[in-house]
């Protein structure tokens, strides 16, 4: 049994002052190999815990998730994360911090050294190999976080806004870059994003999620993804239903919001 | 009253050199900070002016040498120096039965360190007879003044003038001769013009301090010669170092890592880190004597609390998007620490390491200035109960100037060896 299934995972942090919060809530899910999926949601919905939760990182107060069969314990290479910024290795050039899993599986360069320039001229980092890692853009950095994380062939990528610090143009490029790989390489990918139009044109699945507690409100299937593999992404964004997709799924987190505002409110 | 004039002379090259490259250099210089309408608050645009760092340093020499008569500053900046030469001036003794009479003494002045010659002059009439005295600059000298003369003290003589000017027992008076004290017994105190220069016991001229370094480099001071006291100091303070970087870099990584190991050393170093290494002089000594073992370990004790600490922050400043990549990217938890968290804490490290050795350098020289058989704190030490300033001054000179290649050196090794620091 292949994919990743997410079974009734709840998440509870009992904070020092006696209160818990109920990050997550029965969450369940199941994303079959080579599913694309984004997720939205407001801020502190429990998106980022249930990322750590499926890396590994975190383990569920409730629940549990199975991977390839297996119950996952912990960090593991075959489920590889993109972090928004901030976790390339500063002190490896471009293409060491690529070849970092393969080499720490210690494989020789034989072994990694075609497939790591293959992704570094995927990427369109082949002119920056040997670049130092500070030397480079925030844009060429996210290149470099998802060439690193594909060279170590994972079957699911988890990716946490990893486009949330770039600026719009690059933006638009790297969601291109990302939709092609995906294609390339038909790997499994959940993507979290606080952009509407982002989930809506990177995810063949989208998933919108509630606050307090956290759980899925709504999923939706689309269609944008695919056309996005081989069309302009502005043309995507003219195309039948996203208009009105994007409004409908706006108006859900803005009232998501509203109501958190005016939790908030009472509360004062 | 020097030191004042010192001070407005200072204050004075100041101003004079900031007006004078202001509008001699200055202007002529267009960059992008001089396009900047706002520098003040801006830091940015603040950058060290060098011709201020190069005025400064020729200043600190100019005074040095003005107010030591130095050689290498032209006479006309020395500040007014000691009367040196002949002088002479005359004394009127009265003797017991009131009569007076004049005579003459002359006086020779010989500069700083010189040797001053005695000499004859003719004794002259009447019963008060001329006199010789032969002295130094900066001195005052008793003179004797009636060892020649045929109504002595002893008789009843005493002296009522001295260039006409009365004067009695215990009473001053100055003359363009220089400052006459009688002393109680009647003897002249004679005093010529001490001028604004100081005296090399209490400040050597520049060329002084070079020349007695060039003379200890080539014999040696104290049993050994100057590079060997300061290779002794060198030494102590990269073994005392090394020693610390090696057993503390593993105990701040343990700290990191474990909280086992954090619980357990937090207590001591939390203690010993506000301990001036200083103050552990006396303790080492005590335990264990002068030699070479108790000075390395006061600086492995100097060394080791900042590694630890430095190594400690090292670790828990790792993004932990770094270590959570690390992981997801298949790596164990040794490679973690080999790729990941050594690298990381290594910015910290070097850090920890400047300050590291910029104490331990300032704690060998005090260590050595309590005991030592060489070192250069011992060297300067020594010097000083024989007043030899002009070795102390070379010792200071020297123990800055290695602290600052110390700092230089740990610095290009940082450039070279974590170019990332601060760019992440
Ligand atoms: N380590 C933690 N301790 C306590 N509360 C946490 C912790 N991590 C997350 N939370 C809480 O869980 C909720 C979900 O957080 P998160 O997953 O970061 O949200 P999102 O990524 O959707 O913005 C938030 O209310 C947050 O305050
Ligand atoms: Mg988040």
């Amino acid at each position: 049994m292949s994919g990743l299934s997410i079974e009734n995972i709840s998440m509870r942090f009992d904070l020092p002052n006696g209160s818990a919060v109920q990050a997550l809530k029965d969450v369940s899910l199941n994303l079959k190999e080579g599913e694309l999926m984004s997720v939205l949601g407001p801020s502190g919905c429990g998106k980022t815990t249930l990322l750590n939760i499926l890396a590994g990182f975190l383990a569920p107060t409730g629940g549990r998730i199975v991977m390839n069969g297996h119950e996952v314990h912990g960090p593991g290479a075959e489920r590889g994360m993109v972090f928004q910024q901030g976790a390339l290795f500063e002190w490896m050039d471009v293409r060491a911090n690529v070849s970092f899993g393969p080499r720490m599986k210690g494989q020789r360069e034989s072994e990694w050294g075609a497939n790591v320039d293959h992704l570094l001229d995927v990427t369109g980092l082949g002119d920056f190999k040997d670049k130092a890692i500070y030397e480079l853009s925030g844009g060429m950095q996210q290149r470099v976080a998802l060439a690193r994380c594909l060279a170590n062939d994972p079957d699911v990528i988890l990716m946490d806004e990893p486009l949330g610090a770039l600026d719009a143009l690059t933006r638009e490029k790297m969601q291109g870059l990302v939709l092609k790989l995906w294609k390339e390489t038909g790997k499994t990918i959940i993507l979290i994003t606080h952009s509407v139009e982002e989930a809506l044109l990177l995810g063949e699945r989208l998933l919108v999620m509630a606050p307090r507690p956290g759980r899925i409100h709504k999923e939706y299937r689309l269609p944008f993804a695919d056309m996005g593999v081989n069309a302009d992404l502005r043309e995507v964004k003219k195309a039948e239903g996203y208009a009105q997709t994007r409004e409908e799924i706006l108006g859900m987190i803005w009232d998501m919001e509203e109501e958190i505002m005016g939790r908030t409110e009472d509360a004062q | 009253m020097i030191g004042l004039m010192i001070l407005l002379v200072y204050v004075a090259i100041f101003i004079l050199s900031f007006l004078a490259v202001r509008f001699l250099v200055h202007k002529t210089t267009r960059d992008f900070t001089s396009l900047k309408t706002v520098t003040f608050g801006d830091e940015s645009a603040v950058t060290a002016n060098r011709w201020a760092s190069v005025v400064s340093v020729v200043t600190i020499f100019l005074i040095w040498g003005s107010f030591t008569g130095s050689a290498l500053v032209p006479g006309f900046l020395h500040a007014p120096g000691p009367f040196l030469g002949e002088t002479s001036f005359t004394y009127t003794l009265q003797a017991p039965d009131g009569q007076t009479d004049d005579a003459t003494v002359h006086v020779k002045v010989a500069g700083f360190g010189q040797e001053s010659e005695k000499f004859e002059v003719p004794p002259g009439d009447g019963f008060a007879k001329d006199d010789a005295v032969a002295m130094n600059a900066s001195r005052s000298a008793t003179i004797l003044f009636d060892r020649n003369d045929e109504v002595t003290r002893k008789d009843g003589a005493n002296i009522v003038a001295i260039d006409g000017e009365p004067i009695g027992p215990g009473q001053d008076i100055r003359t363009p001769a220089g400052s006459f004290t009688l002393t109680d017994k009647g003897a002249i105190s004679f005093a010529p013009p001490k001028g604004l220069q100081m005296e090399p016991i209490w400040l050597p001229p520049p060329e002084a301090v070079v020349q007695r370094m060039v003379e200890i480099a080539d014999e040696g001071y104290r049993d050994s010669t100057l590079w060997r006291h300061l290779g002794y100091s060198l030494f102590r303070v990269i073994a005392g170092f090394l020693i610390g970087a090696l057993l503390g870099i593993p105990l701040g990584y343990a700290m990191g890592l474990s909280a086992w190991f954090r619980g357990w050393f937090e207590p001591i170093v939390e203690f010993m880190r506000p301990v001036p290494p200083l103050a552990l002089i006396p303790l080492v000594i005590i335990w264990f004597g002068i030699g070479e073992t108790g000075k390395i370990i006061l600086l492995f004790l100097a060394s080791l609390w900042i590694m630890a600490i430095a190594a400690r922050a090292g670790v828990s400043g790792v993004n932990i998007s770094k270590v959570h990549a690390a992981y997801s990217l298949g790596a164990s938890r040794w490679q973690i620490m080999r790729h990941v968290i050594i690298p990381n804490s290594l910015p910290e490290i070097f850090t920890g390491a400047r300050v590291a050795m910029g104490v331990c350098w300032g704690t060998v020289v005090a260590a050595e200035l309590v005991a030592a058989s060489e070192g250069a704190g011992m060297m300067i030490m020594v010097a000083s109960k024989f007043q030899l300033t002009d070795i102390v001054l070379m010792g200071i000179i020297l123990i800055g100037v290695i602290g600052f290649g110390i700092d230089i050196l740990m610095r290009k090794a940082e450039n070279f060896l974590v170019p990332w620091k601060g760019r992440s």
